[in-house]
């Protein structure tokens, strides 16, 4: 998927997991450089009005800290961030990731970036929403090639959190730690049991009725065109120009990553 | 001092820990390093890696890195790294993020090691000899990873201001000063220098380094480029656009450096 109704899609399903009175409750929430899509659904949760501070690494001005990526992860320690991102370049049914390579170590056959924080972030902050927009069997994958971090730890070993779920372009599936494993949840619209099953390279679980993912109602609607893309800007200039049609005069400040 | 003389500072062999694109990353200094011809650089990120580690990969220039990840942010993946990777050309030793900034920390402090959560249940930890997992002492049945400290021989980055006291000042990327306090020299390209003491000076103090902590500094204007300059100057998301783009090949990397790496030679000269 790549329209723009596409991503509003995928912005209000996350901004419904954020809000999930179910969860780990978010009063602070940390996101990285890996797609404007998780800053969205941070802001909409936002401005339908829960209290959550919001700390954008990749802002080009007034970043959230002064001691840069390190005051995150020193946050994170502490358990003083409830909600964090992550992507994977493989993401198997124990909701293990691979941001390293495939093939020997250290990715020898195709090597991606590398690791980030992602070792640290997945046990020390309290919860964590899985993000791919692609959705096959190469990147959800029956067991990664190496594991960045792990999807659960064995009893005994610190973790504060888990994955909550992975929200792909197809589907939102949930995770259970306490089995390890996936169970799909809603399915965006046009998409079936079957289309997804055999787009996903690991097992998981159906239970019951599936419902349809919901798009934005016309009140986050009217938020995301305007106070949310006013938020995102001057940090992600080509997403809001794509999404709403809202342009900005350059500054310089373009969508960057790192 | 220049910068290509600030560069003939460090050795071949040389270990080097370069900071993100996003974090004051020296494009001046890494470009005067391919200039000046240096050759088996041992490389740290800290915590990942960007354009001038890609180039200087690119160059020639490195032997090994440790590191988080190294990226081209949203123009993708580092081209010349990846391709050293898989010629067998470039040791790559894999890291996390918090684990790069701790072990600065521990040199900051002067001991010789410091605990870290999570991670444990990464293959990462395999991967690493130096990383130890012990009980915690405190607690029984809490298994906690240590890492060495890191005190690196070299640390290079660009700052906004140098003043008559070799102070430096580095606005809120004070992540630097951890990295400047851990590393045996820092050197130090800035966009200019100021007169006085910046540490008399209550509202920049908070991001000075002070100059105990620099070896040298050399003024290159735009010395970040095509890296941002806190809000002095953005991102150059086309240029590195371009780089990525043309250091897919061997011929368009060398095109490249005929063109943004040695020509300064010649402008310098002018």
């Amino acid at each position: 998927m790549s329209g723009k109704s596409d991503e509003l899609l995928l912005i209000a399903a996350i901004a419904r997991l954020i809000t999930d009175p179910l969860g780990h409750p978010v009063r602070h929430a940390a996101v990285g450089a890996a797609s404007p899509i998780p800053a969205a659904a941070c802001w909409l949760a936002k401005m339908q009005g829960a209290d959550i501070r919001l700390s954008l690494l990749h802002r080009p001005r007034g970043n959230p800290f002064t001691e840069g990526t390190r005051e995150l992860f020193d946050l994170a320690g502490q358990g003083r961030i409830d909600l964090f991102f992550l992507g994977g370049v493989q993401i198997d049914g124990e909701a293990n990731i691979n941001l390293i390579g495939t093939g020997d170590w250290p990715g020898t056959a195709v090597r991606f970036p590398g690791s980030f924080g992602s070792a640290f972030m997945y046990l020390t902050v309290h919860r964590t929403i899985l993000f791919r927009e692609e959705h096959s069997p190469r990147v959800l994958v029956p067991r990664v090639d190496h594991i960045s971090a792990p999807g659960t730890s064995p009893p005994g070993t610190f973790r504060r959190g888990h994955a909550q779920a992975l929200v792909t372009g197809r589907c939102v599936f949930r995770f259970d730690p306490a089995r390890a494993r996936f169970a799909l949840a809603t399915l965006h619209p046009g998409e079936t049991r079957e289309g997804v099953r055999a787009a996903t390279g690991f097992d998981y679980d159906e239970l019951g009725e599936i419902a349809v993912t919901e798009g934005p109602t016309e009140a986050q609607s009217a938020l995301l065109a305007g106070p949310v893309c006013d938020a995102m800007i001057e940090t992600y200039p080509d997403f809001c120009r794509r999404v709403w049609g809202r342009g900005m005069k350059e500054t310089g400040a373009k969508e960057q990553a790192a | 001092m220049d910068v290509d003389a600030l560069a003939a500072l460090v050795p071949d062999g040389a270990q080097l820990a370069l900071v993100p694109d996003n974090s004051l990353s020296p494009g001046a200094f890494a470009r005067a390093l391919v200039r000046r011809g240096a050759r088996g650089l041992r490389l740290v990120g800290v915590p990942v890696s960007g354009y001038a580690t890609d180039l200087l990969i690119g160059a020639g220039c490195v032997a090994e890195i440790e590191t988080s990840a190294v990226t081209l942010g949203e123009a993708g993946m580092a081209p010349r790294f990846t391709a050293a990777l898989a010629a067998g050309k470039l040791r790559v030793t894999d890291a996390t993020c918090p684990a790069m900034h701790t072990r600065l920390q521990a040199a900051e402090k002067g001991v010789p090691f410091m605990p870290l959560r999570g991670v444990l249940g990464s293959d990462l930890v395999a991967h690493r000899p130096d990383w130890k997992i012990i009980d915690n002492p405190y607690q029984a049945g809490d298994p906690i990873l240590l890492l060495p400290a890191l005190s690196p021989e070299f640390a290079a980055f660009h700052a906004a201001m140098a003043d008559e006291e070799g102070n430096v000042w580095v606005g809120r990327r004070r992540e630097l000063a951890t990295l400047a306090h851990a590393s045996q020299r820092s050197l130090v390209t800035v966009e200019r220098t100021v007169r006085g003491n910046m540490l008399e000076d209550e509202r920049l103090a908070p991001g000075v380094i002070a100059g105990v902590y620099v070896s040298a500094t050399a003024v290159v204007e735009h010395g970040a480029w095509p890296i941002g300059l806190l809000d002095e100057y953005g991102y150059d998301a086309d240029h590195v656009a371009l780089y990525a783009k043309l250091a897919r090949s061997d011929d368009g990397f060398a095109e490249y450096c005929a063109r943004f790496v040695n020509a300064q030679v010649a402008r310098a000269a002018e």
